[in-house]
C-alpha cells in the first residue's frame, strides 16, 4: 500500500513535469502564431507542418547556446536563480487537480499529486516564492537592466499578492474550504453554479493579478524590452534563461487552471461535455485570452501598477470582502 | 503681393483638426470621476475587439501581409531601375550598341568600361562591355544618353552571387537571342516615338 503510494505519486510528478514543460514549449508556438494573426502575419511555418516542430528547433538552439556568467555576477546565485523560478512553478502545480478522477486499468487514478487541506494557500505561497527567481537573477547579474528588473519584480510582487490573496478569499469563505478539490465540488451541477456569478468583481481582481503574477503584457514590467532590455534576464543565455521561461509559462498555466478550478466550474461535466474536456476548453480560452491582451494592450508603467493595486484593486477587494461577509451573516 | 503674404511659409491649406482633450482633473474628486468613468467605458474591450476582427480578417478574409519573399515576389513597376541590360535588334538579333562610347563619357561613377575595333565590314563593334556594379549608383544617364536605346535598366534586383565579377560582364547584361521576344520597349524619354516610321526621311546621299 505505501509503495503503491509512492510509486503513484513519482508517477503523477513526472507527468506533470514532463507534460507541462512540452506545454510550455507548445504555448510559445501558440502564442507567436497568435500574436503574428493578430498582426496580419504568418508566425513561424518553415519547420514542420505549419511550423509546428519550431519548438524542437528553439529546444536544440537553447540546449546547445553557451552557458554565459558575467565576470562581475554572484556566481551562486546566478545560476540558482532560473532553477527557483522553474522548480517553484512546478512545486506550485502539486496541489491542483487538473482532471476529474479517472480509472486506468481498473486503478483509480486522481490527477493530484497530494490534495493538501490548504491547497490554494499552497498554490499562491509557491508561486509567489517563485518570485525570488527574478528578484535574485536581478540583483546578481551585475548588470543595470537585471537590477532594474529585480526592483521591478519585488515592486510588482508588493503590489499584486495583496489582490490575489484577498480577491480569492471571498470565494474561500463561500466554499468554507481551502482545498480545490472542494472549490471544485462546490459547482457542481452546472453553469448557474459556477462561483464567478456570485463573486464577478473577484474573478476579475484574481485575472488582473494573475496578470501580474505571470509577468503577462499589462504588466511585464520586469523584463520589458524597449525599457528595461531585457530586465532581470538580460545577462542569462542558453538553458539558464529557457528554465526562466518554462517557469513563467508554467505559472500561466497554474493560473488558467486555478482561474478555470475557482471561478469557472472547474472539472465538472458541462451540458453534455465531460468534465476532463471541459476543463481544457476553459484553461485554453483563458491562455488564448492571455495571448489576446498582450496583442491588444499596451503594458503600464511601474508607478501605474503601483497605484492600480493599492489605490483601486485592493480597497475594491476589501469591499467585495465585506459585502460577501454581511451577506452570508443574513 | 502684401508682406504678410511674402512671408506666410506655411504653403497648402491649412485645415487642421484639433483633438478633444479634456481638461485634466484639478481635485481629487474629479480625478475619481475621470478614473471611474474610464473603468466603465470599456475602452479595454474595444482594443480586444479591434485584433480579434484583425484576426479573423487575415486567417478567412485573406488580408495577411506577408509575402513569402523567395516563393513570392512583389511586382515591380515595368520601369524599375535596377541592374542594367544590353538589348538586341530585333529582327536580326545584333548588338543594338554601336560602341559610340557617350555611356562611358557620362558615367559618373566611371563604372562603364568598353573595348570596340572596327570589323570587317568596316563598322565598330563593341568587343568588351563591363559595368562595375561595385561602383555604379543607378542614376541611369547612361540608359538616358544612350542614341540607339541599347543600354537600359532592368528589373533584375536579385544580385547575390559568389563573384561580383557575375554580373559585370557583357554576356550576362546582352539580352541573350532566345529572350528577344521577351524584350519590351516602353514610351517616354528616349524611347523610339510611335509614329517614327512617319517621321523618318530618306537620307539624301548627294551633298
Amino acid at each position: 500500500m505505501e509503495s503503491s503510494i509512492i510509486i503513484e505519486t513519482i508517477v503523477k510528478i513526472l507527468v506533470i513535469l514532463l507534460v507541462f514543460s512540452a506545454l510550455a514549449g507548445f504555448s510559445t508556438y501558440f502564442e507567436r502564431k497568435v500574436l503574428a494573426f493578430m498582426q496580419r502575419r504568418l508566425g513561424p511555418k518553415h519547420v514542420g507542418p505549419a511550423g509546428v516542430l519550431q519548438i524542437l528547433a528553439d529546444g536544440a538552439k537553447l540546449f546547445t547556446k553557451e552557458d554565459f556568467i558575467p565576470q562581475n555576477a554572484v556566481k551562486p546565485i546566478f545560476m540558482i536563480a532560473p532553477i527557483i523560478t522553474a522548480a517553484t512553478a512546478f512545486i506550485a502545480m502539486c496541489a491542483v487537480p487538473f482532471f476529474p478522477e479517472f480509472t486506468l486499468f481498473g486503478y483509480t487514478v486522481r490527477p493530484i499529486v497530494s490534495d493538501v487541506n490548504v491547497g490554494v494557500l499552497f498554490v499562491l505561497g509557491a508561486m509567489a516564492s517563485g518570485l525570488y527567481g527574478p528578484l535574485l537573477a536581478g540583483m546578481a547579474s551585475g548588470n543595470k537592466w537585471s537590477l532594474l528588473g529585480g526592483a521591478r519584480t519585488a515592486i510588482q510582487l508588493l503590489s499584486y499578492e495583496v489582490v490575489t490573496g484577498l480577491s480569492l478569499l471571498t470565494p474561500l469563505m463561500i466554499v468554507g474550504s481551502l482545498s480545490l478539490i472542494d472549490i471544485n465540488n462546490y459547482q457542481f451541477g452546472g453553469v448557474s453554479n459556477w462561483l464567478i456569478w456570485s463573486q464577478p468583481l473577484a474573478f476579475v481582481l484574481f485575472l488582473i493579478a494573475g496578470f501580474a503574477e505571470t509577468n503577462r503584457t499589462p504588466f511585464d514590467l520586469l523584463e520589458h524590452e524597449a525599457e528595461v532590455v531585457a530586465g532581470y534576464a538580460t545577462e542569462y543565455s542558453g538553458m539558464r534563461w529557457g528554465m526562466f521561461f518554462i517557469g513563467e509559462y508554467a505559472n500561466l498555466y497554474t493560473i488558467a487552471f486555478l482561474a478555470a478550478i475557482i471561478f469557472l466550474g472547474g472539472f465538472n461535466d458541462l451540458w453534455f461535455i465531460p468534465g476532463g474536456i471541459a476543463i481544457i476548453l476553459k484553461v485554453a480560452f483563458l491562455i488564448f485570452f492571455f495571448l489576446w491582451t498582450r496583442a491588444a494592450w499596451p503594458h503600464v508603467r511601474p508607478d501605474q501598477l503601483m497605484w492600480l493595486c493599492w489605490k483601486i484593486l485592493m480597497p475594491l477587494a476589501i469591499i467585495n470582502v465585506v459585502v460577501t461577509g454581511i451577506v452570508m451573516m443574513f | 503681393m502684401s508682406f504678410d503674404k511674402l512671408k506666410e511659409r506655411n504653403l497648402g491649406t491649412q485645415e487642421y483638426k484639433l483633438m478633444d482633450i479634456e481638461p485634466y482633473p484639478k481635485t481629487g474628486w474629479e480625478a475619481f470621476k475621470r478614473g471611474f468613468k474610464r473603468s466603465i467605458k470599456g475602452e479595454l474591450f474595444g482594443g480586444l475587439k479591434i485584433t480579434l476582427t484583425i484576426m479573423k480578417e487575415a486567417l478567412f478574409n485573406n488580408q495577411m501581409h506577408t509575402v513569402k519573399y523567395p516563393l513570392e515576389k512583389l511586382p515591380i513597376g515595368p520601369r524599375y531601375r535596377a541592374v542594367h541590360k544590353l538589348l538586341g535588334l530585333l529582327e536580326s538579333g545584333h548588338n543594338r550598341c554601336i560602341g559610340c562610347g557617350l555611356c562611358e563619357k557620362i558615367c559618373i561613377a566611371n563604372c562603364i568600361k568598353m573595348d570596340t575595333k572596327i570589323d570587317e565590314n568596316s563598322r565598330k563593334e563593341v568587343t568588351e562591355y563591363t559595368i562595375n556594379l561595385g561602383r555604379c549608383i543607378f542614376c541611369g544617364y547612361c540608359a538616358e544618353v544612350c542614341p540607339e536605346l541599347a543600354i537600359v535598366h532592368g528589373g533584375r534586383y536579385e544580385n547575390a552571387s559568389e563573384q561580383r565579377a557575375h554580373f559585370v560582364l557583357k554576356d550576362d547584361l546582352l539580352t541573350p537571342v532566345e529572350f528577344l521576344k521577351d524584350q519590351k520597349e516602353y514610351p517616354g524619354f528616349g524611347a523610339v516615338s510611335p509614329d517614327a516610321d512617319e517621321k523618318i526621311k530618306k537620307t539624301p546621299l548627294a551633298y
